[in-house]
């Protein structure tokens, strides 16, 4: 089954230059597996599409069951060159949790997901 | 030696809750109050003061800030360190002398003045030298934007905030000093950890990061659980609480709202965050891998177990040069087919810009209340949508073109879509871009100078 990234985790997002960071967080440990498996480097690019125009790098964080997202230039220049709302990226994290996970049925029951 | 140091965050960035470094003054027992001033623009806007006033170039706030506080921290002996001091560190604690004086404090405490960290007037000397400074992330040399150089300053680590306090000073002033260094240096100070105890140094800049953005720990901004949150209005800024081994609690003083829970530090612990195994400051390479969390109580969470790694030759610089031009303008459609009306607007307006000929590299639409955010991954907005938000920006190297933008957005109040508002502001102000020109610089070009001032 299909659910969105925002009923498995809470997120957090800033900018450095031109890229936005998001730490993607399990709310709980078991889902942490699950996060490592779905949400990779090429999902999240696909997911985020004309949004992000270059690279997504992903860190793992096992101690904290969280991960860090790189997306490299998305902030229209960042700084105060961009135009955007957003300059800051502060809203990505939210952008990010959007996203459809694949689940088993067997871990949406274990988690209590129907 | 103190069993445990108390370490306050007071200031997430300027312009932040003016009433929380007092409140964590008042509010409990603390030892040492930190406060951030410095985002990587406010050094061009504080170099730009200085220019029209020689006097500038600093945050005033701060000074306001120490009339109301010196006295509590005089008889608390509360330290007090922070970045405030801008481009003009001097100017900054004469001020904070003169403040001292008029409380009738004069005799009864040192200031702390660090500096080194502007490099401005000392560019040119290392292009003669021969050192080339080139931007860390594209490579493209300094010589490319010399002429448009605004700022310059080296991102300082805790080592002079050390040697301040050691000579006994209690306000420590400094320009574009880290945010975690001045965390990190009362617990070197007190705990008497040295400058290759990467551990130790590792586990007080990641207490320093958890609370440089003050309330962004301790409930502000926190997506877990927040409706549940309580008493944001109330917020309580976060502590650290550490001890000698290199422990530390992140907490907050009793009787103040939001929350300090294992999710709200971990939200702050991923903010702005890049390789997680190699966060580099002037101190450490400190590993965010290592970090380990535990609830210890309501509104106590216990942080470690971190490593650190051997810091590296080089400082970080910020270099800030002017870039060109921009301006950024909004006008609001409202239901029935505001979204429509908003399209309509913007190709309106494109196409009189065009006829005018203005030049701009980048010219961004975003609909407010559809896209701004999420774009397109927030799908088509209902056909129902009770008003939308036209924002329109321009950006590019000609002022004057620029300028002319401005007056083409207040006439389509009479001369485009039906049911618009929003105007009330005036014409779109035109600013100045500061780009960044990040590089690093050898630490052994660097003399930091460390001076204390009798107030």
């Amino acid at each position: 089954m299909k659910i969105e990234l925002t009923k498995l985790a809470h997120a957090r997002s800033g900018d450095k230059g031109d890229t936005a960071n998001v730490g993607v967080i399990a709310f709980k440990d078991e889902i942490y597996p699950i996060l490592v498996r779905e949400v990779t480097q090429e999902k999240v690019k696909a997911h985020f599409g004309e949004m992000v125009k270059g690279e997504v790098e992903r860190f793992e964080l096992p101690n904290l069951k969280a991960l860090n997202f790189l997306l490299h230039e998305s902030l229209g220049g960042g700084g105060t060159l961009s135009l955007m709302t957003d300059a800051q990226g502060k809203t990505f994290s939210t952008a990010l949790l959007r996203m459809k996970i694949e689940l088993t049925e067997e871990e949406a029951g274990s988690l209590g997901i129907r | 030696m103190k069993q445990k140091v108390r370490v306050a965050s007071g200031q997430g960035f300027w312009g932040d809750l003016l009433t929380a470094p007092v409140e964590q003054v008042r509010g409990g027992q603390i030892d040492y109050l930190m406060l951030d001033y410095l985002a990587e623009v406010t050094m061009s806007i504080v170099q730009k003061q200085r220019q029209r006033d020689p006097n500038a170039g600093y945050a005033r706030d701060f000074v306001a800030l120490m009339r109301e506080i010196l006295p509590d921290c005089v008889e608390k002996n509360i330290k007090v360190l922070s970045n405030a001091g801008g481009v003009n560190v001097e100017g900054c604690a004469e001020a904070i002398k003169q403040t001292a004086q008029e409380l009738g404090l004069g005799g009864k405490l040192k200031i702390g003045v660090v500096t080194g960290d502007d490099i401005l007037g000392r560019l040119d000397e290392f292009a003669a030298k021969g050192i080339e400074i080139t931007n860390m992330d594209t490579g493209e040399p300094l010589s490319a934007i010399r002429d448009k150089v605004q700022s310059a300053n080296v991102y300082l680590g805790a080592q002079p905030l050390v040697e301040a306090l050691g000579k006994g000073a209690q306000i420590i002033v400094g320009g574009r000093l880290t945010d975690t260094g001045l965390t990190l240096a009362p617990l070197m100070h007190e705990f008497g950890w040295t400058f290759d105890d990467w551990d130790r140094i590792a586990a007080g800049t990641i207490a320093g990061h958890i609370i440089e953005c003050g309330g962004q720990c301790s409930g502000g901004n926190c997506q877990f659980d927040w409706q549940n949150i309580p008493d944001l209005a109330n917020i309580g800024f976060p502590i650290v609480e550490a001890e000698a081994s290199g422990e530390f609690v992140i907490t907050k003083h009793e009787n103040t709202g939001g929350i300090v829970s294992v999710q709200s530090v971990k939200e702050q612990l991923l903010y702005e965050m890049g390789d997680p195994q190699a966060y580099i400051t002037p101190d450490v390479v400190a590993d965010f891998t290592s970090i380990n969390l535990a609830d210890d109580g309501a509104n106590r969470v216990k942080v470690f177990g971190i490593k650190g790694n051997p810091n590296t030759e080089f400082y970080k610089v910020s270099i800030a040069y002017s870039a060109g031009w921009k301006a950024v303008g909004t006008l609001v459609y409202a239901y029935p087919d505001a979204y429509p009306k908003a399209k309509a607007a913007d190709k309106i307006l494109r196409a009189r810009l065009e006829k005018l000929g203005l030049k701009f590299d980048v010219i961004l639409t975003e609909f407010v209340g559809v896209n701004a955010t999420h774009g397109h991954l927030a799908g088509e907005p209902s056909p129902d949508i009770p008003e939308v938000q036209l924002r329109f920006g321009v950006r590019g190297g000609s002022k004057a073109d620029v300028e002319r933008f401005t007056k083409e957005l207040a006439p389509l109040i009479l001369t485009g879509p039906p049911a618009v508002t929003g105007f009330a502001g005036g014409r779109p102000k035109v600013e100045e871009i500061m780009a960044y020109f990040p590089a690093l610089i050898p630490k052994t070009l660097i003399e930091t100078k460390v001076e204390i001032v009798e107030a």
